[in-house]
């Protein structure tokens, strides 16, 4: 947490090696559609191609290094490098080199074409980029995680699509505080106090157990869940008189055909639960007031930033009462305005403060629940990332999921 | 409108001074009677700093607040568990540029530029212009709609929101 030493053989140990979300295939809809990202500190193109396919890139011009898209999205043919006027097609095939007679008979163009990250692969939309061309494919690497995100990715009828806008921010924080309280429920409580009230004073949190029912899963490869009944109002779909009477009978009716296509007991889980879904090591979803898709660059051994998008099902259309609700809903919550979020920044802030005193005070304790089967308001979910990361940093791999290693409680709930 | 006054120089000036006055209360912290300067169908929205146009049908924005869900703000804001604010965070407001972009009926459209100083463990300004929709009432305003797109690129040396910008 502290450590700048870490901080240097995480990057080599988990980030060389993990698959990393880069971005989801709704962003770059039409041929020539671009979004740049930063994975993992490397600059990064995530385009459609001109005919078609979804590729990426590296942002660095092949002649000197200049970066070479200069604009956060948009829509291309060629990208010319502002350098040199290097330029090269949606493909990364170089197409143009500037007064090219300077260059010797050795030289070939075709030899620098734009770089490509070793791997990127996709999971229903959901592009990940590899750094690793021996790591595992990606499905094989989402373990029981795809499970999850079945979870959320089948409440849309017609596919989930990125609803234009993010929240870009940063936190003066490690890291891995912001993977551990995405995925804390014990803090909602306290840190969310006046978020609890405003749900009270909006009419809902009907479900009295909600904050203490459900519980936590070792996914497998460093992958974490917690889920819990909703505490409060979802847009798909769990009516609480925040959504007002008028939304109540189309919330209905998102509930029955949910249970019309996945049946009664499935259905009712996509509707009715809230997931908290870590995917090692730095991608959250959760599931939650609305659904987000929470991607964590670290950038400093105390820093970090964030890209935070909401995903919604594509038939929730620009303008419709739908899209309104669960926006809304969202930004209750999630967000730097939101009544949620600017507390767990303070909070991982507060954190990191204390840290400076870790010469004499050493430990950050997440032993609650080893003793039990793990509820929603116990740690597991944590101990599952940081053994993920012990064991990774250790070059050993992937461990055992936590449910071989804690008490047969907890292996007996996990196995069930 | 008649009531606030006839000629534009004189209309500006009334502007301002609302607007200064509201800048004062947010400062002071005194959110119960900002509060009170809102009609009861009042918007307030902040766009996302990559969509500064967008608006709350089709994107996601940082901040779009019913009437309702502004007093949830200020209520929260006044809690002692807010934690990102508390204690309050020390904040500045330099308004400018007032301008009334135009005069329908009961209602005006005003933009202005302003900077807002948050200090709290260290220093960072949001810097943006206002859209303000004002509805005269007596001798003074009520805001129907109050939106502050920031120029910033990101949240990045911010982390939040957590202020009334």
């Amino acid at each position: 947490m502290t450590s700048p030493d870490v901080y240097e053989d995480e990057r080599r140990a988990l980030f060389d090696h993990c698959w990393l979300y880069v971005g989801h295939e709704s962003e770059i809809p039409n041929a020539g559609d671009y979004v740049r990202r930063t994975v993992a500190g490397r600059p990064l193109i995530f385009l459609r191609d001109s005919d078609g396919a979804v590729r990426m890139h590296f942002n660095t011009c092949t002649h000197r290094g200049a970066t070479l898209c200069r604009e956060d999205a948009g829509n291309a043919r060629i990208f010319q490098c502002f350098y040199h006027a290097w330029s090269f097609d949606t493909k990364g095939k170089l197409v143009v080199t500037p007064s090219a007679d300077g260059y010797s008979p050795g030289f070939r163009r075709d030899e620098y074409g734009l770089k490509a990250p070793a791997r990127f692969e996709q999971y229903r939309g959901l592009w990940f980029v590899n750094y690793d061309a021996d790591a595992v494919d990606l499905r094989t690497y989402l373990a029981g995680a795809a499970e999850y995100l079945d979870l959320v990715l089948d409440q849309a009828e017609d596919g989930m699509r990125i609803v234009p806008g993010v929240h870009r921010y940063s936190v003066r924080s490690n890291w891995k505080l912001m993977v551990e309280n995405s995925m804390d429920g014990y803090h909602a409580p306290t840190v969310h106090a006046t978020y609890i009230d405003f749900v009270k004073d909006s009419g809902g949190g009907q479900r009295k157990d909600a904050l203490t029912a459900g519980g936590a899963l070792d996914l497998g490869n460093g992958h974490a869940v917690l889920e819990s009944p909703a505490a409060w109002a979802r847009p798909i779909a769990y009516w609480e008189p925040f959504f007002g009477e008028e939304a109540r009978d189309d919330i209905a009716q998102k509930l029955a055909r949910l249970i019309d296509r996945h049946g009664e007991e499935r259905g009712r889980r996509m509707a009715e639960t809230f997931r908290n879904l870590v995917i090692f090591p730095n991608l959250i979803i959760n599931d939650v007031a609305a659904i987000t898709v929470r991607r964590i660059e670290p950038t400093a051994v105390d820093r970090h930033s964030l890209e935070a998008w909401a995903i919604a099902p594509a038939e929730e259309q620009a303008g419709s009462a739908a899209l309104q609700r669960r926006l809304d809903s969202f930004l209750t919550f999630l967000g730097p305005g939101g009544f949620a979020s600017p507390d767990d920044v303070e909070a991982l802030e507060s954190c990191q403060q204390g840290f400076a005193a870790a010469r004499e005070v050493q430990w950050s304790d997440i032993s609650r629940g080893m003793a039990r089967q793990p509820g929603s308001q116990d740690e597991l979910q944590i101990r599952t990332f940081w053994r993920a990361y012990a064991s990774m940093l250790d070059g050993a791999g992937f461990p055992d999921r936590v449910a071989g290693i804690e008490s047969p409680i907890a292996v007996e709930a996990a196995v069930r | 409108m008649t009531t606030v006054a006839a000629d534009g120089h004189a209309l500006r000036l009334a502007v301002e001074e609302f607007l200064y006055d509201e800048a004062a209360l947010l400062d002071e912290w005194r959110l119960d009677e900002w509060l009170e300067l809102f009609t009861s169908d009042a918007r307030y929205e902040v766009p996302s700093t990559d969509r500064r146009t967008g608006g709350p049908a089709d994107a996601l924005m940082l901040i779009s607040d019913t009437r309702s869900m502004i007093t949830a703000r200020v209520k929260r804001l006044n809690s002692r568990k807010a934690h990102r604010e508390f204690p309050w965070s020390r904040t500045r407001r330099i308004v400018g540029n007032v301008r009334i972009l135009s005069r329908h009926e009961d209602e005006l459209e005003v933009t202005a530029n302003f900077v807002v100083y948050r200090s709290r463990r260290e220093v960072n300004a949001y810097m943006g212009r206002y859209l303000y929709r004002l509805v005269a009432v007596g001798d003074s305003f009520k805001i129907r709609f109050r939106r502050a797109e920031l120029d910033l690129e990101t949240l990045d040396s911010h982390g939040t929101l957590s202020i009334i910008v």
